[in-house]
């Protein structure tokens, strides 16, 4: 995203800034910007009817720059469309004031986005970070198993599932395997030519000339031999493109074909130091560590809303190791207060506690696991016990020889 | 009878005359045999018992009766005749597709649809010597052409109590990777003569030339090309053997922990285990670490109450009795603590490579110490054991439960079959069943159990499905196969009662059950429970810790046919995570 003009005041953050979404991942960072009863101003088509003298009916479609006042936003994944409803909020020579309007930003067109309670820290964190353009790392993985493979891209802040390539394979049986086989070469081939056409090589390589890392992860050998099925066929059809993109390419090992094993597959160490430093392995790397220390129940780690907010009052977040890990989630809240609450919390451990905040994306399998918590996860400087305020009626157990409940 | 003719002339408006003239030979009283037509009878009759020779016994009016069926061609009447008089073999469909036979054909299918044409098609081909058995075997014939399957409509379960069939049993063979699971399976099939020494010894040479000679016996097991270089089982192999009093599926189950998956599919079709322990040096200790642990704890968690240990390799120990002593303790120790009841529990010394007791006694004068039964014999006192607690009958008699296990194209005749083991409940041939979740019916054509065709099988049997009229697509592995008037239900979100083995916060987890594998979220932990009386200590925990039992609500990222009493695995990140029951 380039920043085109900015006017925003350090103090109270009133003022507008006008960006240019360059590529589709743009359209998530202005999907996260973007909040009800903001003002958006962007170029817009609009069916317009005019009623002349005579009472005929003539309608036309103008294009004019609309600012509306947004009301609700729709952001769809896989296309990286952004749709954003609101009311026109300035008087227009063909649109009145407060008539309904949905603005679709497209790439390549100039937006001016102001905000309704003036720009707070998490936005501005937000700007400069869509605005920076120096690291824009990719890559592709394929997350496969027998008969089942999830083509996604990985990007800085967002994990798209592409395509998900599903064929029935029979298994192994007495005198039945070819079948077998047959099927997992049929599923090879279809996947191949799927995980083609969505890298759209001829393409890319024309554009830029740096080759995508692609990524193939399974459990056992499937992921080797897809490697191999795909070598043979690069080098069977002569697709340069293909071959030229060989040597990107990694194998790794995933305990289940599903999406969500891409964060064990991306916590691994060999695949850790070629993406180093992307936003994604280091997220991956921080939901570990909380993960490990909830392990050890120390009462160092602590998820959820209340829990969170409790030890931050404690002054458990602070300086020294305390983190505070929080999905961008909870600043979509359509609910300005929500929004307010989380705002608060981040300004206060950031400021206040002198504790380190780390917003993870909930397009990120890292987000996806810190949904699962409530979206917002600490980790302590210090212990703290019974942040849940439950009692612990632990009475002691009878160990008796009878057959458990399960 | 006139009037059944008119009736059935109506669909021949083309061929009329040739319609009349068969009325004609009836009306003459059924024998429309030419002298030339005798003759040829008589000469075919003897040609024919030639070429079957003594070991059929079919008698000359059977023979007559085919011939006239195949318009005299000796050939084809002799390989009919061989085919259905020694009954294991499936009966020849594929008839040649003549004009009388079809338009039996036709006229059968309109039979079915109106029952007072039956009676006409059964004196309609009285003009044929020995019409009458002919009529049975053009009966049997249409009913498989036509995509109506005919239903026999047996009460099953008085089928099988009346059969006196042999016990059935399936037992899966888990144990840590290269201890040995599938050498000894291929030992034992080896020497109960399933598979026979010529094969071995092509599988030897095999083997030999890339240079696993030891893997030869695995190999009977592991067929499929990726197992055999790689010398580990990918996925459950599954094959038979009889003894005087049961009848045994081998489910034979990959030890790595990248196919923990496909052996919770095998060990869900399982009613004992037998856990394969390498006793040679740091082997089992390597072992308790890794899948020998996991598996025990998955077998259990999945219902499995009784384990037949066979500890392995004894021969590169000397057979000793200090190591087997150790070994039994210490798995015991674990086993119990895991919740298998000791009584449960039997500890085999055996030696797959070499076959030392697996079916014969040890041979080895070190051995001596050890003089209790061999490995198959300790199979036959489990299923004695388990049959005794329950009964086959007890959970035939609930719905038709079936979860599919493996879904393929089982020849030319029958484009779709699936497999898997009947949970509960019966099924016979021509009986209609809905496969969920997809909601699609489909009709049962054939079914075999251990590759022989049988009319019927009961809960208990791993029986392959022949079905026609559905289509592929709406069959996945790990779907459930139910009767249509008692559909399981499908639901995105349960709570369940679970045994943590792994710390549990909410989290994603692929949830298991069968060859079922499904993405998944814990998303509330409810409470957590007292593992004996079942009541809520805690409420709302932050974690479960390893050990503790848990009630916790469980989000599908689709619905699937999931019913409360069913058990099922959560896993993440590549290790079982904990065992629950569903509640609804």
């Amino acid at each position: 995203m380039r920043l085109l003009k900015s006017q925003i005041d350090q103090k109270d953050g009133s003022g507008f800034a006008t960006l240019l979404p360059e590529e589709l991942e743009d359209m998530w960072h202005a999907y996260n910007l973007i909040q009800p009863s903001d003002r958006l101003r962007a170029r817009a088509i609009r069916r317009v009817t005019k009623t002349s003298d005579s009472g005929s009916v003539a309608s036309q479609r103008i294009t004019l720059d609309l600012t509306i006042s947004v009301t609700s936003s729709d952001f769809d994944i896989g296309s990286g469309q952004l749709h954003v409803a609101g009311k026109v909020a300035s008087e227009n020579e063909h649109v009145k004031l407060g008539s309904h309007h949905t603005l679709d930003l497209e790439l390549q067109r100039k937006f001016t986005l102001e905000k309704g309670d003036g720009w707070d820290s998490v936005a501005l964190e937000l700007l400069k970070e869509a605005c920076d353009t120096e690291k824009r790392a990719e890559l592709w993985a394929v997350v496969m198993g027998e008969g089942i493979a999830n083509i996604c891209v990985i990007t800085e802040h967002q994990t798209i599932l592409r395509q998900r390539v599903e064929i029935p394979v029979p298994r192994k049986r007495k005198g039945g395997l070819d079948g077998h086989n047959k099927a997992m070469e049929k599923f090879f081939s279809i996947t191949l030519s799927t995980l083609l056409r969505n890298l759209d090589l001829g393409n890319a390589s024309a554009q830029t000339d740096k080759t995508v890392p692609l990524l193939l992860a399974s459990p056992g050998f499937i992921a080797q031999s897809f490697l191999s099925y795909l070598k043979g066929e690069a080098t069977r059809t002569t697709n340069k493109p293909l071959l030229a993109l060989v040597p990107s390419i990694m194998v790794a090992h995933s305990s289940s074909p599903h999406v969500h094993s891409l964060s064990e597959v991306l916590s691994s160490p060999a695949i850790r130091s070629t993406l180093s430093d992307t936003k994604y392995a280091r997220e991956t790397a921080l939901m570990d560590k909380f993960h490990s220390l909830l392990r050890q129940d120390d009462g160092r780690a602590w998820y959820g809303p209340r829990e969170v907010e409790r030890a931050v009052d404690k002054g458990a977040v602070g300086r020294g190791g305390g983190v505070l890990l929080i999905s961008n989630a909870l600043f979509r809240a359509q609910n300005i207060r929500e929004r307010k609450r989380w705002v608060g919390l981040v300004d206060r451990v950031r400021e206040v506690e002198g504790g380190e905040v780390r917003v993870l994306s909930s397009l990120h399998e890292s987000g996806k696991r810190l949904e699962g918590l409530g979206n917002v996860a600490a980790i302590l400087t210090f212990p703290l016990e019974d942040l849940d305020e439950e009692e612990g009626v632990t009475g002691a157990q009878v160990e008796e020889e009878a057959d458990m409940v399960i | 009878m006139p009037g059944h003719h008119r009736a059935k002339a109506i669909g021949y408006d083309d061929d009329d005359i040739y319609d009349e003239d068969e009325g004609e030979y009836e009306e003459e009283g059924g024998d429309a045999m030419t002298e030339e037509d005798r003759e040829q009878m008589r000469v075919c009759t003897i040609q024919v018992k030639e070429a079957l020779g003594a070991s059929v016994e079919v008698t000359d009016a059977q023979i007559q009766e085919s011939l006239w069926h195949y318009y005299y061609d000796v050939g084809k009447t002799a390989t009919y005749l061989k085919n259905k008089h020694a009954p294991s073999k499936p009966k020849p469909l594929a008839q040649p597709k003549k004009k009388t036979t079809s338009r039996f054909d036709e006229a059968a299918s309109s039979a079915a649809h109106d029952t007072k044409a039956t009676s006409g098609l059964k004196s309609k081909p009285t003009h044929k010597p020995n019409g009458d058995k002919l009529v049975d075997s053009v009966d049997k014939l249409t009913v498989e052409e036509t995509p109506r399957v005919k239903s026999k409509n047996l009460n099953v379960l008085e089928e099988f109590r009346k059969s006196g069939m042999k016990r059935m049993a399936s037992f899966v063979v888990i144990g840590h990777v290269d201890h040995g699971k599938s050498t000894l399976m291929g030992r034992l099939l080896y020497d109960l003569k399933v598979i026979d020494q010529r094969s071995v010894d092509k599988l030897k040479k095999e083997a030999q030339t890339i240079g696993k000679s030891s893997f030869h016996l695995a190999w009977v097991m592991d067929e499929t090309s990726e197992e055999r270089s790689r010398g580990v089982t990918i996925d459950i192999a599954t094959n038979y053997f009889e003894t005087e009093k049961t009848m045994f599926t081998i489910l034979d189950a990959p030890g790595h922990r990248d196919f923990i998956p496909n052996m919770i599919a095998g060990a869900s079709q399982a009613d004992f285990a037998i856990l394969v322990i390498d006793a040679s040096t740091n082997s089992f200790e390597a072992g308790l670490k890794g899948q020998t642990k996991e598996h025990c704890l998955l077998v259990r968690s999945m219902g499995v109450q009784r384990l037949v240990i066979a500890v392995n390799k004894m021969d590169t120990v000397s057979w000793s009795q200090e190591r087997f002593d150790d070994i039994s303790q210490q798995m015991l120790a674990f086993l119990t603590a895991a919740n298998f009841v000791k009584k449960n529990i039997t500890f085999i010394p055996c030696a797959g490579l070499t076959g030392e007791n697996v079916t014969r006694k040890i041979a080895d004068p070190n051995a001596k110490w050890y003089t209790r039964g061999t490995l198959v014999e300790a199979g036959e006192t489990a299923v004695e054991a388990i049959n005794a607690v329950q009964p086959t009958e007890r959970i035939a008699e609930k719905p038709l439960r079936m979860t599919i296990d493996n879904v393929f194209r089982g020849g030319i005749q029958n484009p779709i079959s699936i497999s898997g083991r009947i949970d509960t409940g019966t099924l016979q041939i021509g009986d209609t069943i809905t496969a969920m979740p997809a909601n699609e019916t489909a009709i049962i054509k054939a079914i075999e159990v251990a590759d022989e065709p049988v009319d019927w099988v009961v809960a208990g049997q791993i029986p392959t499905l022949h079905l026609a009229d559905i289509d592929p697509v709406h069959l996945r592995l790990g779907d459930v196969v139910c009767d249509p008037k008692f559909p399981v239900k499908l639901t995105k979100r349960f709570t369940c009662k679970m045994l943590a083995f792994e710390h549990v916060f909410p989290m994603a987890v692929d949830v298991y059950r069968g060859r079922l594998q499904a993405e998944g979220k814990v998303r509330n932990l409810e409470g957590l429970l007292n593992k004996f009386t079942g009541e809520t200590v805690k409420k709302n925990p932050r974690i479960v810790k390893p050990g503790e039992v848990a009630r916790v609500v469980v989000v599908l990222e689709r619905e699937l046919p999931l019913e409360a009493g069913t058990r099922i695995v959560l896993r993440a990140e590549g290790s079982t995570v904990a065992a629950g029951l569903l509640e609804g």
